[in-house]
């Protein structure tokens, strides 16, 4: 056998076991990028599953006598008088009208929980929209309580022993009768996505979470973009490498890694305590998220500042271009879908941040929607913890669908991140 | 302007006349050293109107180095410093006083590896005249683009195409772009590091005779790893050796007559 046979022989015989090695290696990647998709799916169906029953809602339809001895008994019809009346009492009637079986106290009380308490100020809504309505009557639509709307979902088991459920036997049968003729059935649940936060869970909305989350990130957006890659540019493109830039990278890397509850605890040590800034106010949380995303944005930037090839540099240097010049010409745009990229993860991180807001008050009750940078406010991930420690049964499907509604606003942002990125791509 | 030509130092070692007639830049007594080591060692040559010069040498003998120098292209470098001194007309460019941006305009560069900037081709020649404040107006910066691409002879190639992206021209095509771009700003003297090295014969030739032509207008030094290439454009060459310029003379001369036992080495490619 000649030298090059033996080599032939040698190469032919290790073959076998190369091919192995990659077959191995691909089924352990296949097998990790499924187990992945696994979780997902799992995370998504019961996300889903849980929480779509959110997205519809039990509503009642009454038959309203606006009684003028209730509402308006000296008839003066002036706005004082009409706006402090008792329309709880119309809906209450109106419920008697309808069941007139129920007498004692108990039966009556049990009757009137199986309208939301919003109910009243429906019809209070009606009368001051119009005065002249008094006296007639009219048919309203009203959010029915949180259990008539769980029963309807079938997550109250209607089959449970009437000491182990939430709602009576006699309940049930109303609830089965107002269903019957039509009076009570499940439709799109708007207010979810129009109101704030609420005790009673039908009334309780994510749009003052959503809102709270979009000023929230506003401020941060607004404050870490610049500042972020200022400072990357600065540290890429001017300063002169040495002790202190290399003190100041490794501080930054530290800081990306820094609990994101520390951050909360500076916010409310320097900006409220010390800067007297408004508790739970947006423009705080914002500032707090700026401080949580600086790290990872001027990481990013640095990186594609990093990645533009020298020779753009020195062709722009060699023009007798200055330094800003080259900078703010050519690298700052080819660098800019590296760094759109970054700020986006740095943003979809900050929309999921919890902890430090906890910190800055951000945490409290707040039903109104906020209107301003100032105003208390509440964001989504903090809205899902509230939700989840809350007891009703209702706030279970809130929980899960304003889950739904954050992964939104995160596939909406990578989206836009995707899009960015190729938008502004180009290539040499 | 023609000043005196600035003394060469006397301990230059250099065989051959470093100094010419009509010196458009001088050095003398150059050192660049990056970091502790010594990269170019004492060298001390001029830089001719209406002429090419060529530095030749082995890989790493610091020709390029040496090129980059003379506009200050090493000061992007960290821990590259240059001693001695290297005048324009009279003016040491190294001189606190000098700044880098307008010098840069005097003296252009074109690099070894084509790089355009990824914009249109109207953009990349128009860049230079419109950072520089050069055109007044739209016509003026057209005329610019234009004359510029003609006389790197790329304007028939492309003046249909003038705004695509200049990234998208052959490698051949894109050098020549890239020396529109150096001469729209109408520089004094072009430099050139190994220009054609990535590039094919034919587009080669296409810029060794624009070298040729460029010359009736500017001072032109150029780095090559091709002693053909420097025997066919180049009216001097100079002979780098690990750091040391060894040998400078007229081009017909170093290739005929070599008198350094290490030009004639390398020439008759003994090394290299």
């Amino acid at each position: 056998m000649n030298k090059a046979e033996q080599t032939r022989a040698r190469v032919e015989a290790g073959l076998k076991r190369r091919y192995a090695a990659e077959r191995r290696f691909r089924a352990y990647g296949l097998g990790a990028v499924l187990l992945g998709l696994a979780f997902v799916v799992l995370l998504f169906s019961t996300l889903v599953s849980q929480g779509w029953s959110a997205f519809r809602q039990a509503y009642v339809t009454l038959d309203v006598q606006y009684d003028a001895a209730i509402i308006d008994p000296e008839g003066t019809r002036d706005t004082a008088t009409l706006s402090t009346a008792d329309y709880a009492a119309l809906v209450r009637a109106s419920l008697k009208a309808r069941f007139p079986e129920a007498q004692s106290r108990q039966e009556t009380k049990a009757l009137y929980a199986l309208v939301s308490s919003s109910a009243a100020q429906a019809v209070q809504a009606r009368i001051l929209g119009d005065p002249s309505r008094i006296g007639g009557h009219e048919r309203l639509t009203f959010l029915a309580n949180d259990r008539v709307d769980q029963l309807l979902k079938g997550r109250i088991d209607r089959n449970l022993d009437e000491d182990s459920r939430s709602l009576t036997d006699q309940q049930v049968g109303w609830i089965d009768a107002l269903a019957a003729d039509g009076a009570l059935s499940l439709h799109f649940n708007k207010g979810f996505f129009t109101q704030g936060d609420s005790r009673e869970p039908e009334q309780a909305g994510v749009w003052g979470a959503v809102v709270g989350s979009l000023f929230t990130l506003g401020v941060t957006l607004l404050l870490s973009f610049p500042i972020g890659v200022s400072a990357a540019i600065y540290l890429e493109e001017f300063a002169r490498r040495g002790k202190w830039t290399d003190l100041i990278e490794v501080n930054i890397n530290n800081l990306a890694a820094v609990p994101s509850i520390v951050f909360g605890l500076l916010g409310l040590a320097v900006f409220l305590n010390f800067f007297g800034m408004p508790r739970s106010a947006p423009l705080v949380g914002g500032i707090v998220l700026t401080l949580l995303t600086l790290p990872t944005i001027i990481i990013a930037s640095r990186a594609a500042l990093k990645a533009v090839p020298p020779s753009i540099r020195e062709a722009a240097l060699g023009m007798g271009a200055s330094r800003i010049q080259m900078v703010m010409h050519h690298v700052f745009p080819l660098a800019m879908p590296g760094i759109l990229t970054g700020t986006i993860i740095g943003m979809a991180r900050a929309l999921g941040e919890t902890a430090p807001l906890l910190m800055i008050g951000m945490v409290a009750f707040i039903v109104d929607v906020p209107k301003g940078l100032s105003d208390p406010a509440t964001v989504l991930p903090v809205q899902v913890y509230l939700w989840a420690d809350s007891a009703e049964r209702a706030f279970v499907e809130r929980t899960s669908a304003a889950i739904l509604v954050l992964l939104a606003f995160l596939i909406v942002m990578n989206a836009a991140a995707v899009y960015l990125r190729n938008r502004f791509e180009r290539r040499w | 302007m023609n000043t005196a030509n600035p003394p060469v130092p006397e301990n230059c070692s250099t065989v051959g006349v470093v100094t010419v007639e009509n010196a458009v830049l001088s050095a003398r007594g150059v050192d660049v050293y990056y970091g502790e080591k010594r990269a170019i060692k004492d060298v001390s040559v001029d830089i001719a109107r209406n002429q090419v010069l060529a530095m030749i040498g082995p890989s790493g003998c610091g020709k390029s180095t040496f090129l980059r120098c003379l506009n200050r292209m090493n000061d992007t470098i960290e821990g590259c410093r240059v001693t001695g001194s290297i005048t324009l007309e009279g003016q040491d460019i190294y001189d606190r006083s000098q700044d880098v941006v307008p010098l840069r305009a005097r003296i252009g560069m074109v690099f070894q590896k084509p790089n355009p900037f990824p914009k249109s081709i109207y953009e990349n020649v128009a860049y230079g005249p419109r950072i520089h404040g050069l055109a007044a107006d739209r016509v003026e910066l057209d005329e610019i683009v234009h004359t510029s691409l003609q006389r790197a002879g790329l304007w028939d190639e492309v003046k249909d195409r003038l705004t695509q992206p200049g990234t998208g021209l052959s490698g051949g095509q894109q050098q020549r772009l890239c020396i529109a771009r150096t001469i729209a700003v109408n520089p004094e003297i072009i430099l050139m590091d190994e220009p054609c090295s990535a590039l094919d014969p034919i587009a080669t030739a296409r810029i060794e005779d624009l070298i040729d032509e460029l010359r009736e207008q500017y001072a032109i030094a150029i780095v090559t790893h091709s002693m053909q290439q420097a025997a066919r454009v180049s009216q001097r060459t100079a002979y780098f050796h690990l750091g040391d310029l060894i040998e400078v003379g007229e081009t017909d001369r170093i290739f005929t007559n070599p008198r350094h036992k290490l030009t004639e080495d390398y020439i008759t490619g003994r090394f290299g």
